[in-house]
């Protein structure tokens, strides 16, 4: 771990159980909550660093979540926002395990379409649901593609 | 058919389009031998945008296969106007019906709508998305014409919102092809459908003019430009009128040039050219019976030569 980690440690106290989403793109740590669904009405202990200096992005935002394990899938839906993210599964203040997001080849729930006529805005029992592009995603019904600014397009 | 549903013709292979295009050539040539196939088939037809031609295609073909249609009718008189769900609808009309037949207004409606049903649904077009079996009609014709290889087609018009349009450029990927696409700026391909005919490899050749290509073409293939695309009467004027064709337009073009218009036209085609020997969009309309006679008669696994 470098000086760096060490100092932001410092700064955003340690979780005993739960998940320390790392190197997360600064300015992105919100939109990581956001596109969790976690804003804190379960009661929730999350700490948040933003912008602190980091060896492998210039500026990250760090995110952890006490007491939930946050499953692959979930995880997954990060890289479309949060790339370069690492995960670490904390039990007993102690790192039990370390993932790399991946993309997932689709997401499902997260995003909403930013076409105002696609048939999911409307008033229908159905779940939005986005093709994963190499540089994209796309509207599984309508196939809209959103290149631009995914994180504007959580469903909130 | 391996498919269950229509719902774009990105999910129809050249053998697909193929067996369509082959038995609808066999009914057109006699359609006796296919008449009482479909008795007592009943086919739902929910329209909820104004058709003409597409539904009442769809409703003859039923008829001429011996089945019968139940229409929902216009929005106006149906329940959807007290707020129900399409969802919702077409679960209730499938406890009807054999297969449905659906138009929407809004783009990706028919994937959603066939993840309800368990009966065939065919798309008759979402918003501004796929109008397949307008595609299998308009291919027939192409076919029938110049042949759908070795083909030179220029697209024109309103290429951003017309789903005949879009489902058109993608069936053609399945041959050998090359596709022009003549439209005002504002009215180019949306970056969508490039995007899959990119996938395709497909070239995609834009074009701001007829005149330049006009000579090079097999296939002229017109749409209408609506007037609502536009801000004021006076630009869409201007536009539009850059893209309408008459008989003096084609003297420039080759002598056996097609042209096709999914209909209806305003004043893109002119009347003049319906005399010469180039109009195909009337016999383009009839076929649209044939060949949904055929789609409908493979959906509802009435083929008996397999």
């Amino acid at each position: 771990m470098s000086n760096d980690d060490d100092n932001h440690e410092l700064r955003v106290s340690k979780i005993r159980n739960g998940t320390v989403i790392d190197h997360v793109h600064g300015g992105q740590a919100l939109n990581v909550l956001a596109i969790l669904g976690i804003d804190g009405t379960e009661g929730e202990e999350v700490s948040v660093g933003m912008n602190v200096p980091s060896d492998r992005l210039a500026r990250k935002d760090i995110v952890k979540v006490e007491g939930r394990e946050l499953s692959q899938e979930e995880v997954d839906v990060l890289s479309l926002i949060a790339p370069d993210a690492t995960i670490n599964i904390v039990r007993d203040y102690a790192v039990e395990a370390k993932h790399r997001v991946e993309r997932p080849d689709a997401v499902e729930g997260v995003l909403s379409c930013p076409n105002s006529n696609c048939i999911t805005t409307e008033d229908e029992p159905v779940t939005s649901r986005f093709d994963v592009l190499d540089d994209a995603v796309r509207c599984a019904y309508c196939e809209t593609i959103v290149r631009d600014d995914i994180a504007a397009h959580i469903d909130t | 058919m391996r498919h269950d549903h229509l719902i774009t013709s990105k999910q129809l292979s050249r053998e697909d389009i193929e067996a369509v295009l082959d038995h609808a050539a066999e009914i057109d040539a006699d359609p006796a031998a296919v008449a009482q196939r479909h008795a007592g088939t009943l086919l739902g037809l929910l329209f909820f945008e104004p058709s003409t031609r597409t539904k009442m295609s769809f409703e003859t073909a039923m008829k001429r296969l011996g089945g019968d249609v139940v229409d929902m009718g216009s929005v106006e008189s149906s329940s959807v106007k007290k707020g129900e769900s399409l969802a919702d609808t077409v679960r209730v009309i499938e406890g009807y019906t054999d297969a449905l037949v659906l138009r929407h207004p809004r783009e990706g409606a028919a994937a959603m709508a066939s993840e309800f049903v368990d009966v065939p649904l065919l798309n008759a077009g979402d918003g501004a998305g796929h109008h397949p079996t307008q595609t299998l009609l308009d291919l027939y014709t192409i076919r029938e014409n110049a042949g759908l290889d070795d083909l030179t087609i220029g697209v024109m018009g309103d290429l951003k919102y017309g789903r005949t349009v879009h489902s058109l450029a993608y069936a053609l990927t399945n041959f050998d092809t090359k596709q022009h696409f003549i439209s005002p700026e504002s009215l180019q391909l949306p970056r969508e459908v490039v995007y899959d005919l990119h996938l395709e490899g497909t070239t995609v050749r834009e074009h701001e003019t007829l005149d330049e290509i006009l000579p090079s073409l097999d296939v002229l293939y017109v749409t209408r430009i609506q007037r609502e695309r536009f801000p004021d009467e006076n630009e869409y004027q201007q536009i539009a009128g850059q893209y309408q064709i008459d008989a003096a337009t084609l003297e420039a073009a080759s002598d056996d040039l097609t042209v096709m218009h999914p209909l209806p036209r305003v004043d893109e085609i002119a009347a003049d050219v319906d005399r010469t020997s180039h109009a195909a969009y009337f016999e383009q309309a009839h076929n649209g019976v044939p060949v949904r006679m055929a789609l409908l008669d493979l959906l509802l696994g009435g083929e008996t030569d397999e």
